[in-house]
């Protein structure tokens, strides 16, 4: 038996860890580009009346973008009250109630394509649905478009995070003669409390970003918020709107909302990571 | 297939009066399509302490699980015959299940606090099956943390996770939890083999003063532990009930040549 060469292996060992380090910091540089970007080009428009004032025509001066705070708060919000319990409700059909049966495995599938499934093609769908019947573009048909894409994510990882909860567990809690929804609710939530939290929150943070699918349901505003029946001021909608317009005040104004959207998702996101690390592990 | 040690053990009913708790006829178990558990027929009295021992796999574990008919937890696992506790086949789908689990508690193999409170652990299957008064519930919990031996240990951090318990201390507080709301059945599944040999032996202790309140179903695969602590001793092998008997006669004279070649470790 003749030894491979020693040294092969070890350039070899070396360069896949060379190589995987050049791509994370790849990673990383474009991320902190975008972050550097975004605030060099954005804090000049974080005046006083970006936040309390409504959008001003081209070339007025001042003017700012409370409205499409507002609205896309509200939108976002309205979309985690959906969301967010038919979501974990489901993952709790998923992990416990229906798990190993065909149901859930179909249910499955379909949540997995929904997820993969362009948001824009979500954002026409709720056209056609909420928007065309009802003869306007509203906020809540912005919220449900919302909701809807959140809804698998959440689902998925909720199923994720309780089938990571020992079984162990869930017999010690049945062994003492607790039903079912008592052994889910206190035994199994605490114990994944922290994942689910972190799901929840990361999936929030990610349709408050979205644009495509408002651009045919919530649609965008020059006004305050009167009813979320009639089209809703949101931010992701004034930065498209803005941004690909000739003049530089709104320009300007685009880049402000992305920085405001921007910090919105990365507190979101460093918050899920460092609140709720795992308190009992 | 054992009748004379059948016999006996009807004999030595008749002398010492003592009362059936659990009396299992003919279960047979299944996993899916596969067959675990053949005819078992084993009779438990009240206030003993049953050892069950036998190879790896022999179907041990699986034969205490369907005491409190945990195993129903699993869509696949189906279980044939009955098991009569206090009179009732509990077998019966009509039969109360959390009743049951009220009645039969278990500890399990590995120590599964719960992700709360040391108190709340004990608390939590207190407040489950009874109503309590806040000071009630306190002394409930003291009690039995008391009886599982582990009250002096935790008694100053009663509000810390329990999970910053040590293993063996884990392993007391399931005690403590279970025998807590009360149970008349106690079911053991090799509850000291993943905990040290000091924590092992507070253990043991424990099973000898918990037996004059409860009837005691302990899995080990440590016989030394079954010859110290059990008064009945049941081999089990490839799924079925080799022999039981007395423990004392089953380590000394064992009726059966299988029984025999375990217990002198020529396999298994």
């Amino acid at each position: 038996m003749r030894l491979r060469p020693m040294y092969a292996r070890q350039i070899v060992d070396m360069s896949v860890k060379l190589i995987s380090v050049l791509s994370s910091l790849i990673g990383i540089c474009v991320l902190v580009l975008i972050i550097y970007e975004v605030i060099a080009r954005g804090i000049a428009a974080c005046s006083l009346s970006f936040f309390t004032e409504l959008p001003a025509p081209p070339g007025m001066g001042e003017g700012g973008v409370a409205n499409a705070i507002i609205g896309t708060l509200i939108i976002t919000v309205l979309a985690s009250l959906i969301g967010v319990p038919v979501g974990l409700l489901a993952g709790i059909f998923l992990a416990e109630f229906g798990k190993d049966t065909k149901f859930s495995e179909v249910t499955i599938f379909i949540l997995n394509v929904i997820i993969g499934i362009p948001s824009i093609i979500i954002g026409l769908f709720v056209y056609t649905v909420l928007v065309k019947p009802f003869g306007s573009f509203s906020g809540y048909a912005g919220a449900v478009a919302l909701a809807i894409i959140m809804l698998p994510v959440i689902a998925r990882t909720a199923q994720d995070m309780l089938l990571l909860v020992p079984n162990s567990l869930r017999e010690s809690a049945f062994a003492l003669g607790m039903p079912y929804w008592r052994v889910i609710l206190s035994v199994v939530f605490r114990y994944a409390r922290s994942g689910l939290t972190t799901a929840i929150l990361l999936a929030i943070a990610r349709v408050s970003g979205e644009t495509a699918p408002l651009l045919f349901t919530a649609l965008n505003s020059q006004y305050w918020i009167e009813s979320l029946t009639q089209p809703t001021a949101n931010l992701t909608v004034t930065i498209y709107n803005y941004a690909i317009s000739p003049y530089t005040d709104w320009q300007q104004i685009a880049w402000g909302a992305s920085l405001l959207i921007m910090i919105g998702v990365l507190t979101v996101n460093i918050f899920a990571r460092l609140v709720f690390k795992p308190k009992f592990r | 297939m054992n009748k004379p040690v059948k016999e006996q053990q009807h004999r030595q009913l008749n002398l010492k009066q003592k009362k059936i708790k659990i009396a299992v006829n003919g279960l047979n178990f299944f996993y899916g399509k596969h067959q675990v558990l053949f005819d078992n027929s084993i009779e438990i009295y009240s206030n003993t302490v049953l050892a069950i021992i036998g190879p790896s796999g022999c179907g041990k574990s699986t034969h205490i699980r369907v005491y409190n008919r945990i195993f129903q937890m699993y869509r696949d696992q189906r279980a044939y015959g009955e098991i009569i506790i206090d009179g009732e086949n509990i077998l019966l789908p009509s039969y109360n299940l959390i009743g049951l689990r009220k009645k039969v508690g278990m500890i399990f193999q590995k120590p599964t606090p719960f992700p709360m409170t040391i108190f709340d652990n004990v608390a939590y299957g207190l407040k489950l099956h009874y109503k309590l008064s806040k000071t009630e519930l306190h002394e409930k919990v003291r009690t039995a943390l008391d009886k599982a031996a582990l009250l002096s240990e935790v008694e100053n951090k009663l509000d810390a996770p329990a999970l910053s318990l040590s293993g063996g201390q884990q392993q007391r507080l399931c005690i403590a939890r279970a025998i807590a709301i009360e149970p008349e059945i106690l079911l053991m599944d090799e509850p000291t083999s993943a905990i040290d040999p000091i924590a092992t032996a507070k253990i043991e202790e424990l099973i000898e003063i918990l037996k004059k309140n409860y009837t005691i179903v302990i899995v080990t695969h440590n016989m030394q532990q079954a010859a110290r602590i059990a008064d009945y001793t049941a081999f089990f092998y490839q799924g079925y009930i080799v022999e039981i008997g007395k423990t004392k006669q089953l380590f000394q004279n064992p009726e059966k040549k299988q029984t025999e070649d375990y217990i002198t470790g020529r396999f298994g």
